[in-house]
């Protein structure tokens, strides 16, 4: 559904949950709310490190197959650490 | 806190006259999903617009096809809590998520449909993935 927007009048991945990629060793899987200046608002939220062993990664793969291990209800993901967003995919077969 | 049953009735409805038992507390989960044999299909319900939009009616859709579940059944999350949260019990390492699906074999979880799986898709499309879910794991008409 090319151009759909889940919820009028909001961003194109308002309500979609994605992966949000850091410049860091943090990634944050939710559901993206709304973006401004300050960063992204995610509700839903796990929150991984990478630092701790388990690479970006598997603990999307995992999130993809499994859900959302949720650790926050909300929170912002300061912009000037954002790498990159993608919906969280399928998992595989 | 629960939206008005009221309110409520109508999305309840929309599952349970596809033929979809609607388990509402725990001991009904428990005697449904507590020895389970055969194959079953348990919709996790929700108010959200990606319930009605989405979930509800690709499971309409997908209940036409010709092979399908033994067994369909609901919970509401967000309504009937004690119901969900011991329904999730039975989806072992599976994460919550609402509207979700979960069919099941013997007991087990076979295949999982995520929230992140409905959402933004078009009914005819989750439908798709399900009934070639039910052909792929079950392969047998009620």
């Amino acid at each position: 559904m090319s151009g759909h927007v889940f919820h009028p009048g909001h961003a194109e991945l308002h309500g979609i949950t994605v992966v949000v990629e850091t410049t860091g060793s943090l990634t944050y899987v939710g559901r993206y709310d709304s973006e401004d200046e300050r960063g992204v608002l995610m509700l839903d939220v796990g929150v991984h490190d990478a630092a701790g062993g388990v690479s970006r990664e598997e603990y999307v793969r995992k999130s993809a197959k499994f859900g959302i291990r949720t650790n926050h209800k909300h929170l912002l993901v300061p912009a000037n650490q954002i790498a990159r967003i993608t919906k969280l995919g399928d998992p595989e077969p | 806190m629960p939206y008005n049953p009221t309110l409520v009735a109508p999305m309840r409805a929309e599952v349970t006259r596809l033929g979809a038992k609607e388990l509402t507390s725990a001991t009904e989960v428990d005697a449904a999903l507590g020895d389970q044999k055969g194959s079953m299909l348990v919709f996790v319900n929700s108010v959200c617009g990606c319930a009605a939009g989405n979930a509800r009616p690709a499971l309409a859709l997908a209940l036409k096809h010709s092979v399908v579940p033994q067994q369909v059944v609901t919970v509401f999350a967000g309504q009937d809590i004690d119901a969900v949260a011991r329904a999730r019990h039975y989806f072992g390492e599976y994460q919550p998520s609402s509207p979700s699906m979960a069919l099941l074999r013997d007991g087990e979880v076979v295949h999982f449909v995520h929230r992140h799986q409905i959402e933004g898709r078009s009914p005819q499309s989750i439908a798709g993935d399900l009934t070639a879910a039910f052909d792929r794991l079950f392969g047998a008409t009620v």
